[in-house]
């Protein structure tokens, strides 16, 4: 059989889980850490990172808003997932992760961005008119009140809204992990490491991507990028993906030294089929490039524009590492036997329901979303100033 | 006083919240079957609608009682577990008129294959075959007869007499 070496049973040749399903933990992932960098400004109250603050939360919006979307496409009768909603089966992890997905998007993400930018809002429908006018006006729920007293409620409830969302990031990402971490059936997935691992590597991602997407936005912008900022979310970088390799290797460590019944068969699998993926994109290329690259800005004094390079350089291998190690989870999970003796190849489609282009487009939905808004809700602070009339802002 | 009036937006805030789970949870009352949940996860009045179908498979005993011969030949042969419906298919509507609903005879070469083919899944003292290199398309009742297959059993057509087993 094309593709199938060695002995496979019948319903393991071909793969179930296809690449939107490697999307799927990318994109949670990539909400989860953004939301995280958010919550050090929130919570920790780390000033440098601020200038990143709006920008992570509008990000890791518009990631999440997307997530559902492989899941839904993956499904053979989409028009039925509502039911999750409707008759939800307390036993299964999946039905619960729809009340999980829904807090964390109703009552975390979409809440702390209100109070955020409500002044705005409120400012907004103020200044102007016609459907936009409307459209503010309803997002203000008809209360203009921006008093100093009302502001600093929100800066209040903003606070705990973030401190309840830290462990409802954990909960959303390390879910993705635990899913497959559970699967005991499968010794390539079944780690109680799994979820652990999932939220660093989230955490990872989603700080590379918004200190990409903000160097990217003040370039196109012809704004100064302010170092000091991308400096501690790159040290922030840094510190994670240390915490992340080491999880990644100790999980490796711990398999190596078990050596299981699985052990020979999955060594092989690493070493052959998966070597490209695993071995030179997530461990060389997307782990160990872009450590050593943040270690040097971390310990030299580098110029701006060589500390800029050397971000953008590790900010693109970290997110290639990390959907590659998505790859690698749920791809190579599904390429071996369960006998041990055989393996299989996935063939990617192209211009299917499940294929590549629909991938891409999916990867880049979010950032379309994100285009617009941040076109409806402005995160840079000199454009809040100049759209805040002085008589509301006085107020 | 003056709290309830700055925390305004707040309460509005919450008031939209409770009225989406209203919404919500009045939809849900819509769309959910009110027999759900009567015996476990699933609409309880599905069972009744299952079993309100009307049966497609007579039973072996049905078969049996028109099929003397065929069952006396099954019943000594290797194939004596094997239900009738299991290789015919399901014949209530032959049982229930036999002369006007002919059932047809199921092809061999395609039948047979589905258990007997040699797959490294199946018991190693199960009978089975490359049927490829075994029969080269030959459909199998040329030489073992279905109801007892073995050759050199009493019933096997006799161009398999005296091959081997």
């Amino acid at each position: 059989m094309p593709g199938v070496e060695g002995f496979m049973y019948p319903n393991e040749v071909s793969l179930y889980w296809s690449v939107l399903i490697v999307l799927y933990p990318f994109i949670t992932g990539l909400v989860a850490g953004a939301f995280i960098l958010a919550s050090l400004e929130r919570v920790f109250r780390v000033e440098a990172v601020k200038p990143t603050y709006r920008l992570a939360l509008l990000t890791a919006l518009a990631f999440l808003i997307v997530a559902p979307l492989p899941l839904q496409l993956h499904l053979g009768h989409p028009e039925r997932s509502y039911e999750m909603y409707m008759t939800p089966h307390r036993t299964s992890a999946m039905a619960m992760f729809g009340f999980v997905y829904l807090w964390y998007l109703m009552a975390v993400l979409v809440v702390e961005i209100w109070l955020d930018f409500r002044a705005d809002i409120v400012a907004l429908s103020q200044s102007t008119t016609g459907w936009k006018h409307w459209m503010y006006w309803a997002m203000t729920l008809g209360s203009a009140n921006v008093s100093e007293r009302a502001l600093a409620i929100d800066e209040r409830v903003g606070w705990v809204v973030t401190l309840i969302g830290i462990p409802s990031a954990f909960l959303l990402h390390g879910y993705v992990g635990f899913i497959f971490g559970s699967i005991k059936a499968n010794p390539w997935w079944s780690s109680p490491l799994m979820p652990v691992v999932f939220i660093f590597s989230a955490m990872v991602s989603g700080i590379a991507a918004v200190m990409l997407l903000y160097m990217a936005l003040m370039r196109l912008r012809k704004q100064p990028i302010d170092m000091r900022c991308v400096d501690t979310v790159a040290s922030y970088l840094f510190y994670i993906f240390i915490v992340d390799f080491s999880l990644e290797m100790l999980d490796l460590i711990h398999r190596i030294y078990e050596a299981d019944e699985s052990f020979r068969s999955l060594d092989f699998m690493v070493h052959t089929r998966l070597y490209f993926s695993q071995i030179v994109l997530q461990i060389l290329l997307g782990t160990l490039a872009p450590i050593l690259l943040l270690f040097v800005a971390q310990v030299t004094k580098l110029s701006e524009p060589t500390r800029k390079k050397i971000y953008a350089v590790s900010g693109s291998l970290a997110l290639v590492g990390i959907l590659a190690m998505r790859w690698n989870v749920v791809i190579g999970g599904q390429l071996f036997s369960k006998s041990f003796l055989g393996y299989t190849t996935y063939k990617m489609a192209l211009a299917t329901r499940e294929g590549l282009l629909v991938a891409i487009g999916l990867t880049l939905l979010p950032l379309l979303i994100l285009a617009v808004l941040m076109k409806v809700l402005p995160p840079w602070p000199e454009k809040k100033h100049a759209s805040i009339p002085e008589a509301v802002a006085a107020h | 006083m003056r709290l309830f009036r700055d925390a305004g937006h707040l309460f509005r805030l919450a008031g939209l919240f409770a009225f989406g789970t209203l919404f919500i949870l009045t939809i849900r009352s819509f769309l959910v079957p009110r027999t759900f949940g009567e015996y476990g996860h699933y609409r309880g009045a599905a069972i009744a609608e299952v079993a309100a179908h009307p049966a497609r498979f007579a039973g072996h005993q049905t078969c049996e009682t028109c099929h003397t011969d065929v069952a006396q030949t099954k019943a000594a042969g290797k194939h004596a577990q094997v239900n009738c419906e299991a290789c015919h298919g399901p014949q209530a509507k032959h049982a229930d008129d036999p002369s006007s609903v002919d059932p047809g005879k199921p092809d061999t070469a395609v039948l047979c294959v589905r258990c007997h083919e040699a797959s490294a899944a199946r018991p190693k003292d199960f009978p089975q075959v490359n049927a490829g290199d075994h029969s080269g398309g030959v459909p199998c009742q040329t030489c073992h007869q279905p109801h007892s297959p073995a050759i050199g059993s009493a019933s096997a057509p006799a161009s398999a007499a005296g091959g081997t087993k």
